[in-house]
């Protein structure tokens, strides 16, 4: 059988999220999925079915109440425990601030070479594991391998596509020790309310207003565009600065990078940091009043013109399109 | 607390991310030469951050760089916003490093500043791995709070708090100094230096460290050594030129968007 390949399993509400899919099926490209359960007691087993649809053999379940006690740790220490018991080829994690953070201290911790936001992983012939990274913002692709220790590489939100197989995963307890002189402890968690629109990375339609469209309320515009798409709706940093839309939605080199089939540009300048995070996107549109608005040198169209005469006209256009 | 609070903030010098940046194509390095250097913008905020606390309670900034000689820059800017003194981590064998080896060498010269409390940026404009600060904390033994915004700090109870900010809400989170804390862009606005405090910088101490001036086994760092090694690399493809129209004030560029949308299969 394959060399196994941990997956730190991200999981909220008892339900599993798209990336640990994603996660999986990345590591069966690398050997054999092992997923890493860190929750409260009973977790692992709620998860198991779903888990091993996805391609897990193996579940290790690290539970116990110190798991959403604190911070980051009890997952790094999830990790090490099953590493020492598998030899793992790879650990595999979301590229999420969490997933980025267990990232570092297991990194240091198994003194292990780590690779930020892959979207994408596979076995040379050589047998090493290669990571595909997209920095600056999209300018460069770069293939990489870790040198030292086991491979820890973190991998973006809807960078590969899930797949299902029709296995079943056994479940295996693993230690949870955690250490809480090292550790942060957590005093109330105030989740974001899922709301109805797709997440910004999974979308395939994204629509951001920026500063151009001048207050919160004028966000309605942006969010009735996205939601005739069935889109996501994102922001520019001086969109979110000014107080028009909450700062998660925020777009660009330090907000959230995107890739999706269509991206809308309402009143976005087209800053080298907002392109960052969505000139990988396959077609771009953009409104802007300013014919030397440099997002136009980006866009597949553009169109000069007043974001509030051509959003509600767009809008409605394609609702009829669609019937 | 009886002591008075000593804060050091990590800043990196990074390419302006105003300009275009580059990668070597002989080894898919940074290249230092396209781009002017600057003080991550996150690492302002970093500063700010330390300089609040040390406010507020009383204490000194001390700030660390890690980064070739031109790396004094970042030093300066974020002494003549306040900060009381300057390590710079220098040495031609990190030149390259990974993360890894960063944070060896990071922490080496931390543990030689004893801080009660360290902060950083959330992630770097440049490499973006957001590692940094829990790689930190693992080699301290300390706590972390990362992507942090509304730090308080009981100087009491040497307790400290904030808000986290991850992908899925906010968590409330606590812990007892000595601590690791990366803030995260919303955090605060950094306060411009002014002239005296440009002025003062040049006077402000900064030392210079190498390797060999730390603990750390010499045997980690060069090239040779580093934990990541990037294959190949490629520049992104040229977009294809795109078309601009012209609204004429009613709408009547919608028509021909939704032509394109309708050709690229996206409606
Ligand atoms: C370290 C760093 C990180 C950064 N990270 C990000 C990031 O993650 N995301 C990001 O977006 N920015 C980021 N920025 C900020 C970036 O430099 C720009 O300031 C920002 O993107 C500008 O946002 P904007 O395009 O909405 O605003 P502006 O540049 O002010 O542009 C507003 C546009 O709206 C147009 N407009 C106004 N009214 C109308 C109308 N009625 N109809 C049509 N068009 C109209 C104007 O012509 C103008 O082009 C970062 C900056 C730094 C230094
Ligand atoms: C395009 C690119 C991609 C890279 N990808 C990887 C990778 O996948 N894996 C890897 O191991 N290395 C990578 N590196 C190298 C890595 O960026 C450096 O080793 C770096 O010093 C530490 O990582 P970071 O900048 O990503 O830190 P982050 O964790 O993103 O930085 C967070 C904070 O740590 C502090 N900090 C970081 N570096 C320093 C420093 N030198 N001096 C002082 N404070 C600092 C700052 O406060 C910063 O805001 C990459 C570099 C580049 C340019």
């Amino acid at each position: 059988m394959s060399q196994p390949v941990l997956v730190l399993v991200d999981h909220a509400g008892g339900a599993l999220r798209p990336i640990t899919a994603e996660l999986l099926t990345a590591a069966a490209r690398l050997g054999d999925p092992t997923a890493v359960v860190v929750g409260t007691p009973g977790t692992a087993q709620q998860l198991a079915a779903e888990l091993g649809r996805h391609g897990a053999s193996r579940v290790f379940a690290a539970e116990g109440p110190d798991a959403e006690a604190y911070l980051i740790t009890p997952a790094v220490a999830a990790l090490a425990a099953a590493a020492a018991q598998t030899q793992p080829v790879a650990v595999l994690l979301p590229s999420t601030i969490d997933g980025r953070e267990v990232a570092g201290r297991l990194s240091a911790r198994l003194e292990s070479g780590l690779l930020a936001d892959a979207v994408d992983v596979r076995l040379a012939e050589d047998g090493t594991v290669v990571a595909e990274q997209s920095v600056f913002g999209g300018e460069y692709t770069v293939h990489a391998r870790v040198t030292v220790g086991t491979p820890i590489i973190s991998l973006r939100t809807s960078a590969i596509e899930a797949q299902e197989t029709a296995g079943t995963a056994e479940v295996v307890p693993v230690e949870l020790v955690v250490d809480p002189a090292v550790s942060a402890r957590v005093v109330a968690e105030h989740p974001e309310p899922a709301g109805d629109r797709p997440e910004l990375t999974a979308a395939d339609v994204v629509v951001s207003g920026g500063r151009g469209v001048g207050s919160a309320e004028n966000f309605a515009l942006v969010e009735a565009l996205a939601d005739v798409f069935g889109g996501a709706v994102g922001a520019s940093r001086a969109a979110v600065d000014s107080g028009y839309y909450p700062s998660q939605f925020q777009v660009g080199q330090t907000g959230t990078t995107v890739s999706p089939q269509l991206y809308i540009a309402l009143g976005v300048s087209g800053a080298i940091q907002h392109r960052a995070g969505m000139q990988t996107s396959k077609t771009i549109v953009a409104v802007n009043k300013d014919p030397d608005a440099p997002i136009f040198e980006l866009a597949d169209v553009g169109v000069v013109g007043d974001l509030f005469t051509i959003a509600p006209a767009l809008t409605e256009a394609v609702r009829e399109r669609k019937g | 607390m009886s002591d008075p609070l000593h804060v050091v903030v990590l800043v990196k010098q990074v390419p302006d991310t105003y300009s275009e940046r580059r990668l070597r194509e002989e080894d898919w390095t940074l290249d230092r030469d396209a781009t002017d250097p600057v003080i991550d913008e996150i690492d302002t905020r970093g500063v700010e951050a330390g300089l609040q606390l040390v406010e507020e309670h009383g204490g000194e900034v001390t700030v660390l760089t890690m980064g070739p000689e031109r790396a004094t820059e970042a030093l300066r800017k974020a002494l003549a916003m306040g900060a009381a003194r300057a390590v710079h981590v220098q040495d031609d064998r990190l030149a390259g490093a990974c993360a890894l080896q960063t944070s060896v060498a990071l922490a080496a010269a931390l543990r030689t500043l004893a801080p009660d409390l360290v902060i950083t940026g959330n992630e770097s404009t440049d490499g973006r791995t957001g590692s940094l600060p829990s790689m930190l904390a693992e080699r301290l033994g300390v706590p972390q709070i990362t992507s942090a915004k509304a730090l308080r700090l009981d100087a009491a109870t040497r307790s400290l708090s904030a808000e986290r900010v991850h992908d899925s809400g906010v968590t409330e989170v606590t812990a007892t100094l000595p601590a690791v804390v990366s803030v995260n862009e919303k955090t605060n606005e950094p306060r411009y230096p002014n002239f005296k405090g440009i002025m003062s910088a040049k006077k402000k101490p900064v030392s210079v460290l190498g390797l060999d001036d730390l603990e750390v086994d010499p045997a980690r760092f060069g090239t040779g050594a580093t934990s990541t090694t990037v294959l190949a690399g490629a520049p992104r493809p040229a977009r294809a030129a795109g078309e601009t129209l012209t609204d004429d004030g009613q709408g009547n560029s919608v028509a021909t968007v939704v032509e394109h949308l309708v050709a690229g299969r996206l409606l």
